[in-house]
């Protein structure tokens, strides 16, 4: 100690200590004050908050899943099912190394890099620890058994069972019914969570959406206390069953939509086929289709982009969703219009020379017959000859005569341009122009010209393939409105918020008589070359019951003017668009049906065929003319 | 060197003797001791709810006190004179065996904090200095004028750092701080002036942001978590989520005794532990929280009733830390249960289940009385 001996003051460093252990003890007081500050706060002040914390810890409510309703077609066949599906769950509080589990389970069943992301997305999303979250859906019976046998090996691994929805005729009823698929962001974001707390799964197109409620059915509850690591402590504490969803039968009929996909075969194309007595819809075919159990359980993103990328477009529903021009199935509903404005008189006839020009202008309006040569045109025609030999020029004549507006107020009345299906939430519809469109969309006036074009469906009307079907269906019942719809029994149908129509009055026995007594010979007339029906020659020389029908061709390129066109020339895909349009017997209607073929040819060459498969399966099939029948007595019920 | 202490002293020539009374025959002090048997019997009353109201490890932690009790009553027999004398070398040794640690010691959940002599005993040599740290800056002011100066306070600052920068690197930063509060204050009893501890303070405070990338990585979520439990629900945050569920749900009256569903349902971690606090606090609610508290106050009410009483610097600076120290751990523990502290492990006092701070404790308070009991009766 080097420095000088200082002596301490005692007293003083007594004094000084007396007052800092004074000041730290005040402190420490101060500490307390502060500890009994926040235990205040949170045992009185935040007391509920915490007690209510702890009771969501403590009891948990766990969601019984309700059984998604059935769906059946109207013969008692299940279209729509559900079956126990195996899942691989991972809890990953029971595991060691999470990646090397998951690699584990890899070399067992493989998993891939999409299924382990997906996988981790819902670990994130998990609301409590010691909850499983499933890595791998719907096992295989040897998957099953190589997880079950290895499971020892991998704590926290489990296979679980839990129902799924399956769709037991997989592409034939796809486009029919629809399908439900995993719930993901955006639903979670709009559904009620407590409705799906037991459910992985919700309606995303089709009749699984639109009746989704009714199928849900109600989620039951049990509430239970669990410790942290969610075993359960003894017997629940009380428990609501879950009430299963609706069962839905459907106006569909297997068989025929069976028949409707057979006689499309490979081809793109669409059938829709009404019971023109009650609406019901009894096929809707829309090709190429897929497999709606890929989507149940999430499909792998490589199938789905080949599904969602390929040129053929499986997954759009071209009946209720594809618009197409109607070209000469629109003919009868001008012609109708004709009789009932007064401005087509049943015994008028014109000269065709096979084109139409209008006053002052020099553009060529041809019919489907006129030849450079200038040999075309089907001579003289009346209203009766022009729907069965489906002459151009009668109706670029009449549609001229009639003007837009006539047209657009009476084709209103069959549904054109209007969207009335009541369960199918896809349909779009089509689109019937006006004066008042044209000015509004594309800021133009209303050229005589366009009236032209609509009088042979051409230019800018655009109908769906169901549209068109349930137009023929009103015309079938001559004039009764029927709606169509999907829903045979089941549940109450929600009133469509959509227009409805009413029944098409005012028009004359004797103007239903001549239309559909032409589109009857359309199918039937058999008078020599140049006065046979245009369908005649491909379904009408055998045909075993009265039909009527109409062929149409929607063209999709523009043929220049004065320009003979070859269809070898024109790329498979920018060929015609094949129409056929018919209900049958004619006497007493029960199935009204539009066919489509796309890139077909001709309508009556190429669609009429398919029109008679389909309608020869129905009517020549006694078991179901009585099927049929009985479901429309259920209906009427 | 006892020549030298003994010339200094005001009263030279007077010898320390026991004070003549009955409490203090056996060195005790008998407030202090029914203020430790009642808080101990109120904390082995909360680990027999805590642990599933299992007789086996409350009688292993009584077990563990009356080993403490068995220590502090002879701790208590000894002459503060010569805990004086032995002080430098216990410390010395203290700093030896954290070397050791750093180099033999054996590593359990990721910190070298144990040192193991096979079949023999193994001991955390970082517990000792919670008591050394003390004891060493008071035997380094006892003779020298106070308030300290300058260069005094150097080395006395380096006595503090070495065995916390030592004991950090293990890594074990709650022992740390605590050790390091422990010399910090006996240097605040010493009188340091007020303009040091603010400048100390406010130098901790600017250089904190660069502590941050001291920190490991668990340390870094701890202080995280702690500003926003929310940050990760399922894994850093649960248990503070979970403790603050507990005591908040506990109320005024609490849910009642081993009826604590967040302990009793395992939603609380460390419930026995660390965490303890939020068992008494979910089961015999703000009632039970405060009388816990007044008996902590109490305790550290007669321990520095018996630091202004003791009639030189050693025992005033050591029995004034050590009843600070013992505070603080209670505050930190409470305020990091409740939320308040960001998480660090340190245990509840005399309440949480586990043997060595407990020894260190009741060593400790053996000290404080030997301090009380060893003073010089003035003829």
């Amino acid at each position: 100690m080097a420095e000088p001996l200082v002596l301490k003051d005692h007293s003083g460093e007594s004094q000084v200590y007396f007052e800092r252990i004074v000041q730290g003890f005040g402190f420490l007081l101060l500490l307390t004050l502060l500890l009994v500050a926040r235990m205040f706060y949170l045992q009185i002040v935040q007391h509920d908050v915490y007690s209510t914390l702890s009771d969501q810890n403590r009891i948990q409510v766990q969601s019984l899943s309700p059984v998604r309703g059935l769906i059946y077609d109207r013969n008692g066949e299940l279209i729509a099912d559900n079956i126990p599906s195996q899942r691989v769950t991972i809890t990953k509080e029971l595991v060691d190394d999470l990646d090397e589990t998951i690699t584990a389970l890899d070399k067992l069943i493989g998993i891939s890099p999409s299924q382990i992301e997906s996988f981790k997305r819902r670990l994130a999303r998990r609301q409590r620890p010691y909850e499983s979250v499933p890595i791998l859906f719907r096992l295989t019976e040897e998957e099953n058994a190589k997880v079950s046998v290895n499971k020892n090996a991998m704590p926290g691994v489990e296979v679980e069972a839990k129902l799924v929805r399956h769709y037991p005729m997989a592409e034939l009823m796809a486009h029919a019914v629809g399908s439900v698929r995993r719930i993901n962001e955006d639903d979670a974001k709009r559904i009620n969570a407590i409705d799906y707390s037991g459910t992985d799964h919700i309606g995303k197109i089709g009749i699984e959406k639109y009746y989704e409620n009714e199928l849900l059915g109600k989620v039951g509850y049990r509430r239970v206390e669990t410790d942290a690591r969610g075993q359960i402590m003894g017997a629940p504490l009380d428990q609501t069953d879950p009430v299963p969803g609706n069962d839905l039968v459907l106006h569909v009929d297997t068989g025929l939509q069976q028949a409707a996909s057979d006689a499309l075969g490979d081809r793109r194309g669409t059938v829709v086929a009404i019971d023109p007595r009650s609406g019901g819809i009894l096929a809707l075919v829309s090709k190429p289709s897929y497999d709606p159990n890929l989507f149940v359980t999430g499909i792998d993103f490589k199938t789905y982009a080949s599904l969602r990328d390929s040129i053929d477009v499986p997954l759009f529903n071209r009946a209720t969703q594809s618009q197409y021009q109607p070209g000469s199935t629109i003919k009868p509903f001008i012609g109708l219009t004709g009789l009932v404005t007064g401005m087509a008189k049943a015994d008028f006839a014109i000269e065709d020379p096979g084109w139409f020009k209008l006053p002052n202008n020099q553009r060529l309006y041809r019919d489907w017959n006129w030849k450079k040569t200038g040999s075309g045109g089907h001579g003289l025609v009346n209203l009766d000859k022009a729907i069965y030999r489906s002459c151009n020029v009668y109706f670029y004549q009449l549609a001229t005569k009639l003007g837009v507006d006539r047209i657009h107020e009476h084709l209103t009345l069959f549904g054109f341009g209007i969207n009335t299906a009541i369960d199918l939430p896809e349909a779009r519809s089509g689109l019937l122009p006006s004066r008042e469109w044209k000015l509004g969309t594309r800021n133009e006036p209303w050229y005589p010209g366009d009236t032209v074009n609509i009088g042979i469906g051409q230019g800018d009307i655009l109908v769906t393939p169901l549209q068109l079907a349930s137009a023929v269906a009103i015309l079938a019942n001559r004039g009764r409105v029927v709606v169509p719809r999907m829903l045979l029994a089941g549940v109450e149908p929600a009133l469509p918020s959509r227009q409805r129509l009413a029944d098409v009055e005012l028009v004359p026995d004797h103007v239903w008589d001549l239309i559909i007594g032409a589109m009857e010979k359309v199918v039937h007339r058999n008078e020599g070359y140049g006065e046979n029906g245009t369908a005649w020659a491909y379904i009408g020389r055998d045909i075993k019951y009265r039909m009527a029908g109409k062929s149409g061709t929607a063209q999709v390129v523009g043929i220049a003017q004065g320009e003979e066109y070859d269809e070898e020339l024109l790329n498979e895909r920018q060929k015609e668009h094949a129409w056929f349009v018919a209900f049958a017997p004619v006497d007493d209607p029960v199935i009204a049906l539009a066919v489509l073929l796309e890139n077909g040819g001709g309508g009556s060459r190429f669609a009429s065929p398919i029109a008679r498969d389909v309608l020869d399966y129905y009517l020549l099939n006694e078991r179901y003319r009585v099927a049929a029948n009985q479901a429309v007595r259920t209906f009427n019920e | 060197m006892s020549e030298d202490f003994v010339r200094r002293l005001p009263d030279a020539g007077f010898a320390y003797r026991v004070r003549d009374s009955g409490s203090s025959v056996f060195h005790l002090d008998v407030q202090m001791i029914l203020l430790l048997v009642a808080i101990a019997s109120y904390g082995l009353l909360i680990l027999y709810s805590a642990v599933g109201q299992e007789s086996a490890p409350v009688t292993a932690q009584s077990a563990k006190i009356g080993i403490a009790f068995v220590i502090m009553v002879a701790m208590a027999q000894i002459s503060p004179i010569f805990y004086l004398r032995i002080a430098p070398w216990v410390f010395l040794i203290g700093v030896i065996m954290l070397v050791l640690v750093m180099f033999f010691g054996t590593t359990v959940n990721g910190s070298q904090r144990w040192l193991r002599i096979p079949g023999i005993f193994s001991f955390q040599p970082s517990e000792i200095m919670k008591l050394m740290v003390p004891m060493i800056l008071a035997w380094y002011f006892h003779d020298r004028h106070l308030p300290p100066r300058m260069k005094h306070l150097f080395w006395a600052a380096v006595m503090i750092a070495v065995p916390v920068l030592l004991i950090a690197r293990q890594p074990d930063l709650g022992t740390a701080l605590i050790v390091g509060a422990s010399g910090l204050l006996v240097l605040f009893l010493a009188g340091i002036s007020w303009r040091y501890m603010v400048t100390v303070i406010g130098a901790a405070v600017v250089s904190s942001p660069a502590l941050w990338f001291v920190l490991r990585d668990y340390q870094q979520g701890r202080i995280l978590t702690f500003l926003n439990p929310e940050r990760d629900p399922l894994g850093d945050g649960w248990n503070i989520i979970q403790s603050k569920t507990a005591i908040g749900s506990g109320g005024l009256f609490g849910k009642g005794l081993g009826e604590g569903t967040q302990s009793h349902l395992e939603f609380l971690p460390e419930s026995q532990t660390d965490f303890i606090i939020a068992v008494l606090a979910e089961e015999l609610g703000l009632v039970g929280v405060m009388g816990l508290l007044i008996l902590y106050l109490l305790i550290a009410g007669r321990g520095v009733m018996i630091s202004i009483q003791a009639q030189d610097t050693f025992g005033r600076l050591l029995a004034g830390s050590i009843t600070f120290t013992f505070f603080i751990y209670v505050f930190v523990n409470i305020g990091m249960v409740s939320g308040i502290v960001p998480v660090v492990g340190v245990p509840l006092p005399l309440v949480s289940y586990g043997g060595t701070s407990i020894i260190t404790l009741f060593a400790g308070f053996g000290i404080i009385m030997s301090i009380y009991s060893h003073r010089r009766i003035t003829l």
